[in-house]
This record gives structure tokens, sequence and C-alpha cells, in this order.
């Protein structure tokens, strides 16, 4: 096998020296009718080159040159080329989590400088070094509200991404933590604030919002604010579209902000892996969740990085620790740094203003069609629209995939009340022709007999 | 400290050639870029217009540099980590072996790693069949009768693995109340039972290390959901009365739960599901060779028998009459969701392209090889460092740190002075139950002459308590940065870098 280096003549020189009669006397440990004795039935073993036409050939299975209006939580924007040239360093893909400080500055410093980032992005004060997902981070974030409050139940956003708040549900279900939905008004799409003072009470931790939120509108995070803090309850803003802190107001008014950063340089990879990160006040960091990298001196007063706050996490606390997280996302952490530092201060506010200036054209040009309009109308949006149409989406989608145009995501699992509507996004790499394209396409309906 | 002695190395380690890297931001100027957009196609928005009260007026402070510093900035920080494709990195429980190069190149094909997750399924039937083979290949290597590929990692493939614990025991009309787990388990072990709403009792083991049968049989009653077991345990020893445990536990109407954070030691030799466990967890980025990366991704599928399959989290993937894959949401007993999409699914192609790499032939002389390398290990040191536990050892083995202490040289002295003879250090004072524990896990992945470089390093060590403690009590010696204040760090955490004024 061509991963193992060792010849036949030194296993046997091992195991004489070792002093075992064979490999298998080091498994009688194993009661001998658990012991397996034939071939896993797994493919044969495989040449690298017939793994590489294997996948290749999967690859191929999939749609491939397709123009996508895709989004919802998962954003296909250019990714540098020097993000991958760095990542795939050996130094930083296989290394381990940094727990021996002296060996591993690189990857310590890294995250140091995304956590900084972040908290620059997100206006808050710190950022930790990553979670799972956007989805676990907001979970993890309401139970940090928890924490925090002493209180136990949350209000949720209708407009929260659905399988954000799918995980929550279940996170939530077995530690006493009712949630109320919070729906949305229909003229906006912006969480109904009269319906979410309504709902807290002296119980409420916190109120989870997204924003922009899976309509792709930006919510009024300073009104939301206020609600939330008169009742006592902690706001937490989920960001799953990162790059709109390029052009879009932080949550500066929240109290926790839960993001994914995916947007970062993270390719799509049909849903991970992905990069969460929580990020937070000054006064709330002993309760955050995960790993977080400081600052200090080493011995000869030299400035260095190491993991600390540690006797909040599970190796230390266990039972008692603020999470059971252990992994985080160290090297898409990394992927996200390194596009940040390529993009600059400058050129994230430039490709925010890119993608914004897409998605007007987008949703301008789309709900121009007959038939077609957008549903809610009076409050800014990012790079993505709700686009409602006479036709079924099912009916004119195949239209566009007949074309190599996947059009927008059909609502109706999750909003049946929205009727034919669909969520459209359209990013940087999206071209106007494609717009075009995908309208005149819509506008293509059977005439009715 | 520079003598002859703090420098003294076995051959491996010369000194090279590090340099200062300031931070990102300390080398930022106003106007330096790295990027260039494409002139745009579509009419220029005002944002300031469009977003009005939400528009963002003042700039995050991203550092602001060309292309040649970011290169060089990463590429320098990056000579700071010690990494496997460096050397051996025998790390106790996290099995640091070899990271195949083809799994990031398979990985990377634009067909996979540009697939939505919501594109409609029939464009995205070759993922689906990458993820229906990983899923059927992980079903038969661990004995069990169906899987979820959706746990992000470890730690939440165990908290998906005891809802479905949960769920079940509801099913049945009583959640219970408790979660059993060994003095000898990971942290991440009691820091799940406690998220999935159960008490935690501890087991404590026996004098070999193992499960005390006779402690089990008394603290399961009827109110114990399932004992959580790392088989090989911490200390590397194979639970050779495992079936007697699973007895002990249906009887009761427990289930076991085994963490599989060791399953290197097990795959082609033997099968969880065959032993009696009834849910497991797997960690791609130990036993399937998927990049550690510094911290993650990781990915920990959870595999169970077919009673537990009812409850696995929504969706799960089916297969159409027609062949096709397709994702089933109507799940009305599932526990839910434990993640957005469908897992880690980058992590999931590269398992795949190791197990083709590996066949069955592969995978068990992979196991072979790693408990070969540990047993070699042992039998090489075991003179000279103290072996709590005798019992035969599989992938690991555990020592501790009882006559190097006499000198007033600790587990993590050792450690660190390792650092100095160009290795990663193995895991320190973990497990609990030993004092002063040093794991070793060498993988399969390192030659006879890696592995004597190591032994001889250990036992140069173990000569200099002897001879010089001071040395290694100062390690490390050869580092850019020698040791860190972590007082210091947690009592004033700096956790962002801040300009100066």
């Amino acid at each position: 096998m061509r991963y193992l280096p060792k010849s036949p003549d030194e296993r046997l020189k091992m195991l004489a020296d070792i002093g075992a009669p064979s490999i298998d006397s080091l498994f009688e440990v194993i009661p001998a009718e658990y012991r397996l004795s034939r071939d896993l039935d797994v493919p044969r073993q495989h040449a690298e080159s017939e793994i590489v036409a294997y996948f290749r050939a999967a690859a191929d299975k999939n749609a491939t040159n397709h123009a996508s209006f895709l989004g919802a939580g998962a954003y296909r924007h250019y990714r540098p080329v020097i993000i991958d040239s760095l990542v795939q360093r050996g130094e930083f893909l296989t290394s381990y989590t940094p727990y021996q400080a002296e060996i591993t500055q690189g990857t310590l410093q890294a995250i140091f400088e995304f956590q900084t980032m972040i908290a620059e992005l997100t206006g808050m004060d710190v950022a930790n070094a990553s979670m799972y997902d956007g989805s676990t981070g907001a979970a993890e974030a309401v139970m940090m509200a928890v924490r925090i409050t002493g209180r136990h139940k949350a209000a949720v956003a209708a407009t929260v991404h659905p399988e954000y708040r799918e995980v929550m549900a279940t996170y939530a279900k077995h530690q006493g933590l009712p949630s109320t939905l919070v729906p949305y008004d229909r003229e906006t799409g912006r969480i109904d604030l009269a319906a979410l003072e309504a709902t807290l009470t002296d119980e409420t931790a916190a109120v989870l919002v997204q924003s922009p939120n899976f309509f792709g509108i930006v919510e009024d995070i300073p009104a939301i604010a206020d609600i939330a803090h008169k009742k006592g309850a902690l706001l937490i803003v989920s960001i799953a579209e990162a790059v709109s802190l390029g052009v879009v107001r932080p949550p500066v008014e929240a109290d926790i902000v839960s993001m994914e950063a995916q947007s970062f340089g993270v390719a799509l990879s049909y849903g991970g892996p992905y990069c969460g990160v929580i990020a937070t006040k000054d006064q709330y960091v002993r309760q955050i969740p995960g790993r977080l990298v400081g600052q200090t001196v080493d011995s000869n007063g030299y400035r260095g990085f190491v993991l600390t706050l540690a006797t909040r996490e599970q190796h230390i606390r266990r039972e008692k620790a603020t999470s059971n997280i252990c992994t985080n996302q160290a090297l898409v952490a990394l992927m996200a740094t390194i596009f940040l530092s390529v993009y600059g201060k400058e050129g994230i506010r430039e490709l925010a203003e890119h993608n914004l200036a897409k998605a007007d054209y987008a949703a301008k040009t789309l709900s121009a069609q007959p038939g077609a309009k957008l549903p809610f109308t009076g409050a800014p949006r990012f790079h993505e629209f709700v686009l409602q149409t006479d036709e079924a989406p099912a009916a004119w989608s195949q239209r566009l995939l007949d074309q190599k145009i996947v059009g927008g995501l059909d609502l109706s699992r999750w909003y049946p009340e929205l009727g034919n509507a669909t969520l459209w996004c359209a990013t940087e790499v999206i071209t106007r022709e494609q717009i075009d394209a995908a309208a005149r396409l819509l506008a293509a309906a059977p005439v009715e007999a | 400290m520079t003598t002859d002695a703090t420098r003294k190395t076995t051959g491996k380690v010369r000194p090279h050639q590090t340099q200062n890297e300031s931070l990102l931001f300390e080398k930022s100027s106003p106007g330096k870029r790295a990027y260039k957009m494409p002139p745009l196609d579509v009419p220029a928005v005002d944002a300031k217009s469009l977003l009005g009260e939400a528009h963002r007026s003042q700039s995050a402070q991203l550092p602001e540099l060309s292309e040649i510093e970011i290169i060089r900035h990463f590429t320098r920080l990056s000579t700071w980590n010690y990494a496997i494709d460096l050397g051996m990195y025998p790390l106790g429980s996290c099995t640091m072996k070899y990271n195949p190069r083809v799994n990031e190149a398979v990985s990377r094909i634009e067909g996979l790693a540009e697939a939505h997750p919501y594109r409609p399924e029939s464009l995205a039937q070759g993922i689906l069949e990458v993820i229906d083979l990983l899923q059927r290949c992980l079903i038969e290597i661990t004995g069990m009768d169906a899987i979820t590929l959706q746990p992000a990692a470890g730690a939440h493939g165990e908290f998906t693995g005891i809802l479905l614990v949960r769920a079940w025991h509801e099913s049945q009309g009583n959640a219970r109340k408790k979660i059993l787990i060994p003095d000898s388990a990971h942290g991440t072990n009691p820091a799940t039972a406690a998220i999935c709403g159960y008490s935690v009792e501890n087991l404590k083991s026996n004098a070999e290390g193992g499960i005390d049968l006779e402690a089990l049989a008394a603290q399961v009653d009827e109110e114990t959901a399932a004992l959580m077991l790392t088989n090989p345990s911490t200390i590397g020893v194979f639970e050779s009365q495992i079936h007697k445990i699973a007895d002990i536990l249906h009887a009761k109407g427990a289930l076991l739960y085994m963490d599989g954070a060791n399953m290197n030691a097990l795959v082609g030799k033997t099968r969880p599901g065959d032993f009696g466990v009834d849910v497991m967890h797997l960690n791609l980025h130990k036993t399937f060779s998927t990049p550690h990366g510094g911290g993650g991704p990781g990915s920990g599928p959870v595999a169970c028998k077919a009673f537990l399959e009812p409850f696995l989290p929504t969706p799960v993937l089916i297969q159409n009459q027609d062949g096709t894959n397709h994702w089933n949401y109507d799940r009305p007993q599932s526990v839910g969701r434990v993640r957005a999409f469908y897992g880690n699914t980058g992590m999931f192609i590269r398992a795949l392209a190791y197990i083709l790499a590996n066949g069955p032939d592969g995978l068990r002389q992979t196991t072979e090889d790693a408990v070969l390398n540990a047993n070699y290990i042992r039998k090489n040191l075991e003179d000279l460092y103290e072996l709590p536990y005798k019992t035969a050892s599989m992938h690991e083995v555990v020592f501790s740190d009882k006559r190097q202490s006499t000198r007033g040289v600790k587990t993590g002295d050792i450690a660190k002075r390792l650092i100095d003879y160009g290795f990663h250090p193995y895991t320190v004072s973990f497990p609990l139950i030993v004092h002063g524990a040093l794991m070793i896990e060498p993988t399969e992945s390192e030659s006879l002459k890696e592995l004597d470089l190591f032994i001889a390093a250990m036992r140069s060590i173990a000569r200099e308590v002897e001879e010089t403690p001071e040395v290694i009590k100062t390690a490390p010696h050869s580092t850019r940065v020698s040791r860190l204040d972590e007082v210091q760090a947690a009592r004033k955490p700096i956790l962002r870098w801040k300009p100066t004024e």
C-alpha cells in the first residue's frame, strides 16, 4: 500500500524485536468471535490515476458551466488563486490544533489575525477562532445568551435561515429552552417589530435575527436592539452573507454576532466545510464557546500567541464546559483571512458594491417581466431578493435549466404563504448577459390555449 | 541558553532560518491593493442611497497589502508550524496520519467543489453518488446498519449519537436520566451528555484501565440511557470483555455508544457493530486521513443499528427506483437537523479517496502497521519510562512520568524537550486516570527509521533527566519563541490587534 512506509522485512524485524510471533498475535486481545476473518466489502485498492478518474466522472455527472442564481446561505464569490496556494502548504494543512504554542505560531498568529478582522467587520470587541458553521454557531450563540442572562427562552425571527432554525430547535429541545417564532411584516419582509415586542417577557434570554435576513433584506438592527434590551434580553444577529459587511452597517447594537464566513473565499463544496464564527462584547468573552487565541510574551519577552481562556472548554471543564465543541474550522478560517487580506479595506467595500449593483439590476430586470413582481418593498436589500411569479417555479425553472441557468430557490417548502415565490441571489460573478437571459426565459411562458 | 547541551540533537534537527513577521495590520499602508475588480457590466448604484440608514459609513480596518506581501506573510507564518509533512506527530488519541495529496486534488475538481447545496438533485447526482458510496463503505467498516454524515466533527457526532439514544428511549416511553462515562474518557463525552440533557455518572476504571464489569453491573439501572465507551480505551487497550459490557447494558435496556476516536486500531480487524455497539461516531479527520488543518475542519459521521435509523437527522439519502439518489426530508421520528445542508462534503470526498486508495487489504495493513508501530515504541521505551498498565497495547501506548518526576521533570517538560529533537510532543497529561501521562500514538505513517529516531530521542531525554534536568525544564531551546506565558494571556486577554495611538 503506497502510503505505508515499511518493507515486508522491516515488519518482520519489528515483530521479532517486540517478541511477537505474528502480526495477528497483537490482535489476540480481541475475542476470536469478533475478529474479522474476511476482507471488508469495500472497493478494491485503486491506483491514483483511477481515483482521479472516478471523481472526475462523478463531477461530470453534476451540472457544470451553469449560471446559478442560488444563494440562501451558500454564496458563490470569486476565490483568489492564492488562497489555495497558501492553504495547501503542508505546514498549515497537516498541522494539529495549536496546543503546543512554540511550534504552531503560524496557525496561532493567523487565527489572531482572523479574530481581529472579524471583530473589525462585525463591530464587536472580540471574535472566537471559528465554529463549525453559521447554523451551529447561531444555536451556540443562543445557549451563550442563556448562560449570560440566566433566562431560558428565545425569540427567533421567521426570517432566520430555515435550516439554522431547525438546527437551533434540535439544540434547544433537550435544554429546556423553548423558543417563539416571530413573524415577518408582509410589506417589508422584515421582522414584525410589534409582534416581537409582544413576544418578549422577563424570561426571554435572547432575540435571534438574521441580517441580511433569509429574504436578503437588511433588518432594522437599532430598533430590534432597543426592543430586546428594554426587556433585558440579548440581541443575537446571525449573518449568513459575510460579504454584506463591506457595505452594510455592522450590527454594533447586538450583544452577540454569529456569522457564516463561507463567502470569504470558501468553495461551495455542496454545503461544507464552511466557517462559523461568534463575535461579542468584551464583557461576555468568558461565556463564548470554542477556541480563542490570545497574545502574550515568551520567556524572553518576545510577542507570541497561545490558545487561551481554556477553562471554558470541555477538555478542562468536562460536563460543566460552555459547549462540547472541540474541533473548529481553522483551515477554513485561514482561507477567510487570506481572502480578506487580498480584498482589504477598500476591496471588501468595492466587492460588496458590485454585489449590490448586480442584485439591484437583476431584481429590476426580473420583476419587470410579465407576471413577475417583488413582494417586499420599502426596506433595503443586499444581493438577494424574493420574486413572485404567476407561473409556478417548477415550470419556468425547467426552461432556464434547459439553457444552463439555475434560477432562484423555490421557497414553498418553508414559506408556503408566499405562493409562487423564489429567492434569487446575484453576486459579482453573475453577468448582465446571464441576468438578461434569465429574464427572457422567465417571460417566455407558453401561451395558454 | 544555547549551550552544547541544549542544542544536542539526534541528527534530525538543525537550526534553520526563521524570520520575524509582523501582523498583517502592521504591514498595511493606505492605497496598496492585492485585488482588481472587473469592470461593472450593470449600472453602478449609489450604495448610500440604496441602503439608507443601513449603509456602512466607516470601513472596517482591514489591512491594505499587495499580493507578494500576502504570499510572503503566510508562507513565513507557515514555517513556524510543525506538521505531519515535516515529521512524526505522535499525539495520542489524535491519529495524526499522512494526509494524501490526491485527496486534496480530487476535492478541488470544479464539478464537485463548485456544487451549490440547493442545486436541483438532477444536477447533483455525481456528488450524491460519492456520498452514497462513502456511506456504504463506512457502514461496512463499522458493521452497523445506517449512517448520517451530517455532523461536522467528532464532538458534534457524539451530540448526534446521544440524541439518537435519547429519541429511542423516548419512543420506549422513558428518556432516562443518566449517561455512564468511564474516568478515562475524552472531555467531550461528559460535555456532550450534559448538552443532551443527561446527568453524567462517572465509571471508575479497573486495575487494567478497562471497564470494571462488577462496578458497571452495579451502576446500570433503569435510568441509565447509555454507556459512552472509547474502544480501544484512551490507554490504547481493547476492552476484551466488550460483549459482556454490551450484555450488561442491554439487559437493563441501556445502549452502548462507542466513541470512535480510536477506530484506527480496528479497521479491517474487527467491527463495532459485531461486538455489540448500538451507535458510534467516526472522525474522518483521524481514521480516514482528512487533514487537521491546524484544528479543523473535521467530520464526525454517526453510524447506528437499524432500530435507531428512524431517528437519524434530516435529511437522509435514499435511492429512487431508477437508481438515482434523493434527499428524504419526510422523517417524522428524526431528532431534527444538527447542521445546515448535509455536512462537510469536502471531507467526504477526501475520506472516500482514502478508502479507494487502500481497498480492503490496504485498510487492514494500515491498522496492523499502526498497532505494530505502537508496540515497537512500547518495547523500546518501557525500560526507561513507567508503564502504568501492562495490558497489551493496540494503536497507542501510555507511559507515566513517575520515574522522571522524582527528578522534578514532568511529562509536559519532556514533551517540550521532544521539540528540540525534531518531534511534535505526544499528548500530555491525558488520560486523567494516569498521573503524568505520556500518550503516544505513532500511527501507521511512520517508517522504521523515523520510529528509531523518536525512540533515540526519548531515550536521550531520559538520560538528560538524570544528568541535566534543567535543560529539560526550560525546553524548548530551538524554537523561534520560548515557553509562552499562558497565565498572562488568560489574566488580561488580548484577543485582537488594535492600532497604537
